[in-house]
């Protein structure tokens, strides 16, 4: 039945991730490591606060940029986190481009920009479903414009927030004091 | 060969669901998370007093807001051509301007960015969209940028509600025109429109601050 389930997800390339569905989540993201394009998951915004929320414990830094298909900043700014994702690929480090496109843009924008420019680091669609109460969950001094980056550590509490476009130098500076050696 | 493939993919699911099981029970501490805590925003906040400006119209007439005298308050938006999100809103501006201005409310739309970054946002381009879509109020350029940094505008579209107290201009609303900007809810909460509808009867709008996503304002750097 799982095995059914998951060819359909494959073939689709597309699933809505619900909160009861998070073995699913966790499936399709293991998927996206295996299969050359990856595929992108639809998470509403309870299930991608988890990523907001690493364990107490938990010393990866996590580069959480938000930017959508339409937003020519963000598509400006994206080859610094995929080179950043390239460059710690083997340290503590997890960048994660959180797309909030429209969840109707999906397979229209969303996947095929995914698959165009071979994006490596993980890329998820937060559905927001209309709620924008996101905006402040995720950090309140957000103002709502993209593109937005969060940097998480958990064991040092660091929880930094930037309304910017941004450089891949800039972002080593703000990464780098965090790895631990 | 089938057989091995199925059995690697029924591994796979097993440790992925050990793994996420794993990953659930961990402990959390939410990092500044989903507190709501209103932070001051730069610019106007709700409760402040708005000043007024002089900005060129597409009609090549400067507009004040004290030109309207008969006006009770005022719909201002920060708006732009270019911007996907508040291109989706222009013919919602027009149908809000229609129950706002009967009220007593018009829209006075302003275009912030920098046109040498972003063409579409000229004033020539100004022009031609104000008449295709068929605008029914004012769309002001505010070329040295000054007003919306003096409101605290961030974004396009950016809407601040405006009512006359004493001859002042009172913020009463800050925010987005409503909670659909994709327009695909028959229910969608009018946000303008509602605390248009409190002030009128002498109450604070609840909400009286909302965030949407939008688009950058577009600095001269």
């Amino acid at each position: 039945m799982i095995l059914m389930m998951k060819s359909s997800i494959i073939k689709t390339g597309t699933l809505f991730v619900d909160r009861g569905l998070m073995p699913f989540l966790f499936l399709l993201l293991t998927f996206s490591f295996v299969s050359s394009a990856q595929i992108v998951p639809v998470l509403t915004f309870d299930v991608f606060q988890k990523h907001l929320q690493p364990a107490n414990d938990n010393d990866t830094v996590y580069v959480i940029n938000f930017w959508a298909t339409w937003c020519k900043p963000c598509v400006e700014e994206l080859p610094a986190f995929e080179k950043l994702n390239e460059t710690y690929a083997n340290q503590k480090v997890k960048v994660l481009l959180v797309s909030i496109d429209f969840r109707s843009q999906y397979e229209k924008q969303v996947v095929p920009f995914v698959q165009k420019n071979k994006l490596k680091s993980q890329v998820m669609l937060m559905d927001a479903q209309g709620d924008n109460d996101f905006i402040d969950k995720v950090n309140p001094a957000w103002q709502g414009t993209i593109p937005a980056t969060t940097v998480i550590q958990a064991s040092s509490k660091t929880n930094k927030f930037y309304e910017k476009q941004f450089t891949f130098e800039e972002l080593e500076n703000i990464i780098q004091p965090l790895i631990k050696k | 060969m089938r057989l091995i493939k199925s059995t690697l993919s029924f591994l796979t699911v097993i440790v992925v669901a050990l793994f996420s099981f794993g990953f659930i029970n961990h402990a959390r501490t939410p990092l500044s998370f989903g507190e709501g805590a209103r932070v001051r925003q730069p610019g106007y906040n709700v409760g402040d007093y708005a000043a007024d400006f002089k900005l060129k119209n597409i009609d090549d007439k400067m507009v004040s807001l004290a030109d309207y005298t008969e006006a009770i308050g005022f719909v201002v938006v920060f708006t732009c051509n270019h911007c996907p999100y508040a291109k989706l809103y222009e013919d919602r501006l027009v149908a809000l301007d229609k129950v706002s201005k009967k009220k007593g409310y018009p829209v006075i739309a302003i275009n912030p960015n920098d046109a040498a970054s972003h063409p579409e946002d000229s004033f020539d381009n100004m022009k031609k969209r104000a008449k295709d879509k068929g605008f029914t109020f004012p769309y002001l350029v505010d070329e040295t940028q000054e007003v919306a940094q003096a409101f605290g505008a961030a974004k396009t579209p950016h809407v601040y509600l405006l009512q006359k107290e004493e001859g002042k201009l009172k913020v009463v609303y800050i925010g987005a025109i409503d909670d659909d900007t994709e327009n695909t809810k028959k229910d969608k909460v009018k946000y303008v429109e509602n605390a248009i509808d409190a002030v009128e009867k002498g109450e604070k709008p609840n909400p009286d601050f909302t965030k949407a996503v939008g688009c950058t304002i577009k600095w001269k750097s």
